[in-house]
């Protein structure tokens, strides 16, 4: 019985291994054409990568991809200016209210080039693909759906409810 | 020119400096000013015209939109005939005619701005200063400029501090001896702290010191006598830092800078260490969050008091410092008073720097009183900090217990405390220093003190160490408290109340409801008209404490360095961007 019960869940993790695409490391040719992102000339939005559309949008809505975002917001000081996602001295990301919109590419730009009032560039620090995880991190805490494939649970303080269920829906900012 | 014959005003704001050494430069005598010195400290106005009886009879007189929507921490400046506005970054400053039936723009002022400088700052700015027929003012992006108040026109402006180190501008320069003395900004993003002072006609440098690292380089030499024999070591700044910490280890001097003249010595707290995770920092981390005291020509430190050494809730000790003479314990004594973040009220001698008291103005379990002889606190070790870990109820909560301007009256003998009364929850994460990021590795969640206002101003007897009374407030007090000759005690709220008590007795005589919240500092003036006003800056720009404030999500708890929680009680009404209110009798 117990046997049994052992052997059941060992198929069942190793079903769970395959549940998900996970690219560990991306050829450095891809990783090159992972920056060509075409920008509009307000810097503002603009259109993803060739390869990112080919591969398919790897960074919107992969858990794997999300939870590495996740992660690299605490290690590159993310949390110290924006905190979780509330906002600090930088403002809130997950309020659903954008200063530079809230598409991919212009989320990604803001983290690569910094932004004019105070949000410093991370070209030099991480690279394009650490860009885009964090970019579909932050994209999906600032969605206005809950997403199944955010993180639905925190290794450390609660500040929040989960980002899997909680949809951006906060009143513009400086209104009740 | 104007300016240097017509010093009629009486200026009250603590940042306004009044120096001895240059009496042709400046027709206001001691005498004249009621005998109140600007540079104390202490925000007391020597005026008497409103007093307990007439203080209900007060209207609004002018109300003067700035155009910002930020957080206006300052002081209006009164000087001669106008009176000076210095708005949030990115700052614009005003000059109002006071002569005019309402004021009236007379110049305006506005820097070029570093708009990165945006998001390397928590809360706000110092006010302008006036000196001989200049007037000075710092900006958030870490320039310094010298205008001619007649005219706007700049004589001088230098870049002080350097963004791009994490450095910012975020108190007034105070001037001292024909120099103008400053310190930086910066500890929640690694930045170490120093003063600094230039020339007051031509801006040039002349001497700068550090909070960390070699004593060369923090002015510790022959003349320094620390109350506290193992601060007589050699490099203190570099031993009680694990290798090369102290490069970017914090202890900025935002805080007030007080001038001593018949002293010689300046008088500034220094700020937290970075990062805010104690766990890597181990050591004493000197000189930062502590009191020093430095000759005014060269710089050098003659004492330091350790407030919060290795200080493990990041409090700093750059609140509240006022210069007082009085009677202590048998016989008068130049004292240092210094209402810190960690919740006491430190009475030092300032010959020395020896403290007298410090006992606790709010609830603290942070700590368990303190010891006189070793000078500081006992620590609770139920209440200690750990990496990984998170530490429930500590009282009080970053950023303190007070940070904004308290309040002295001579007449009362009564100092009167703005008070934050939040207690904390404090998660420490192992963070890594990268330029220009902030350099905390904590997670805050602030929640109001158990059975308390998140609020007062407490009327505190220094000689008796306790608080005689207190004014609750339903949210934390972010603004500075002024004191007057005629028994009053003003301040403002952080939902948006401008009130007058009886300095005696704490009672509410008076209130103003504004359209929004206050955390600036009010000051009073004798008019060209001989009637005196009372004058504070309103607007809140959102959830105190952030730069962001209006773009913050409180659904996060740490939002806003953990005070989302706390102020979810905010009324969204308090936020109608700034506005410079003047009252009177009518
Ligand atoms: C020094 C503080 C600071 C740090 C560190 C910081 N930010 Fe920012 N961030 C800001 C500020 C301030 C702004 C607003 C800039 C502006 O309006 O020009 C901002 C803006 C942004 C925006 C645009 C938001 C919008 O409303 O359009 C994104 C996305 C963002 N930051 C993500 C990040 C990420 C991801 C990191 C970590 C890799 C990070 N930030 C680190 C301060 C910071």
């Amino acid at each position: 019985m117990t046997a049994l019960r052992c052997a059941a869940l060992v198929v069942l993790a190793l079903a769970g291994c395959k549940q998900e695409e996970r690219a560990m490391r991306l050829d450095p040719p891809i990783a090159e054409a992972m920056d060509a992102v075409a920008l509009m000339p307000d810097g503002i939005g603009g259109r993803p990568p060739e390869v990112h559309v080919a591969m398919g949008n790897p960074y919107r809505g992969n858990a794997y991809q999300i939870s590495q975002g996740k992660r690299l917001y605490e290690w590159f000081n993310c949390r110290g200016c924006h905190a979780d996602g509330g906002g600090g001295s930088g403002p809130a990301l997950m309020d659903g209210w954008w200063r530079y919109g809230p598409d991919l590419v212009s989320i990604y730009v803001s983290i690569r080039d910094g932004r004019p009032n105070g949000m410093p560039p991370f070209r030099d620090r991480l690279t394009p693909e650490q860009i885009w995880q964090l970019t579909g991190y932050i994209q999906m805490m600032g969605a206005y759906s809950a997403s199944a494939a955010a993180p639905g649970r925190n290794d450390r303080m609660f500040s929040r409810p989960s980002e899997n269920r909680a949809p951006a829906a906060a009143p513009a900012p400086g209104q009740p | 020119m104007a300016v240097m014959r017509i010093l009629a005003a009486l200026i009250t704001a603590a940042s306004v400096l009044w120096s001895v050494s240059q009496p042709a430069r400046s027709e206001v005598t001691p005498a004249e000013q009621g005998g109140a010195r600007p540079g104390d400290g202490n925000h007391f106005s020597p005026l008497d015209q409103l007093t307990p009886a007439n203080a209900s009879h007060l209207k609004l007189y002018a109300a003067f939109p700035t155009g910002s929507r930020g957080a206006h921490s300052g002081a209006p400046l009164v000087m001669g005939n106008m009176l000076v506005v210095l708005t949030p970054f990115p700052h614009v400053l005003y000059a109002l005619d006071l002569r005019k039936a309402k004021p009236e723009v007379a110049w305006r002022y506005e820097p070029a701005s570093r708009g990165m400088a945006a998001g390397l700052t928590c809360c706000g700015t110092g006010g302008p200063v006036s000196y001989g027929n200049h007037l000075y003012f710092n900006t958030v992006d870490g320039r310094t400029i010298a205008l001619d108040p007649a005219s706007g026109a700049v004589l001088w402006d230098v870049q002080a501090a350097d963004p791009a180190l994490g450095e910012t501008l975020t108190g007034a320069p105070v001037i001292a001896r024909g120099q103008v003395v400053l310190g930086n900004a910066g500890d929640d993003f690694g930045a170490r702290g120093w003063i600094t002072a230039r020339s007051a006609t031509t801006g040039a440098a002349l001497w700068k010191h550090y909070s960390t690292g070699p004593d060369a380089e923090v002015g510790i030499g022959p003349g320094f006598a620390p109350p506290y024999p193992t601060d007589r070591a050699v490099d203190r700044g570099i031993t009680t830092w694990p290798p090369s910490a102290w490069q970017h280890g914090g202890g900025g001097v935002s805080g007030p800078i007080l001038w001593d003249a018949s002293a010689g010595l300046l008088f500034h707290g220094t700020g937290h260490p970075a990062p805010w995770n104690p766990d890597q920092r181990n050591g004493d981390n000197r000189w930062t969050s502590g009191l020093f005291a430095r000759d005014v020509t060269t710089g050098e430190a003659r004492w330091f008091v350790p407030v919060n050494p290795h200080d493990l809730y990041a409090l700093g000790s750059t609140s509240a410092l006022l210069l007082v003479e009085r009677d202590w314990r048998g016989g008068p004594a130049p004292l240092l008073i210094h209402p810190d973040g960690n919740g006491h009220v430190y009475v030092l001698d300032r010959r020395t720097g020896k403290v007298l008291s410090a006992e606790p103005f709010i609830p603290v379990n942070a700590t368990k009183g303190f010891d006189l002889a070793a000078g500081a606190l006992v620590r609770d070790p139920a209440k200690a900090i750990r990496s990984g870990a998170t530490t429930r109820g500590i009282c009080p909560a970053r950023p303190g217990a007070t940070g904004a301007g308290a309040a002295y009256s001579p007449r009362t003998g009564l100092l009167y405390i703005p008070v934050r009364r939040a207690c904390m929850d404090m998660e420490a994460r192992d963070t890594t220093f990268m330029p220009g990021t902030a350099f905390t590795g904590g997670n805050l969640r602030l929640s109001p003190a158990p059975g308390l206002s998140a609020g007062a101003l407490v009327g505190w007897d220094i000689a008796a160490g306790h608080a005689v009374w207190e004014q609750a407030e339903p949210l934390p007090v972010e603004g500075g408290a002024l004191a007057t000759a005629g028994g009053l005690v003003f301040y403002g709220t952080t939902d948006g109340f401008f009130k007058a008590l009886d300095a005696g007795n704490g009672v509410e005589l008076w209130h103003f409801r504004g359209s929004s919240g206050i955390v600036g500092q009010p000051i009073s003036y004798l008019g060209p008209d001989g009637r005196q006003y009372v004058a504070v800056l309103a607007g809140l720009g959102g959830v105190p404490g952030s730069a962001s404030g209006r773009e913050i999500d409180m659904r996060d708890a740490t939002a806003a360095n953990g005070q989302a929680q706390a102020l979810r009680a905010l009324p969204p009404r308090a936020d109608g961007g700034g506005m410079l209110y003047i009252f009177a009798l009518p």
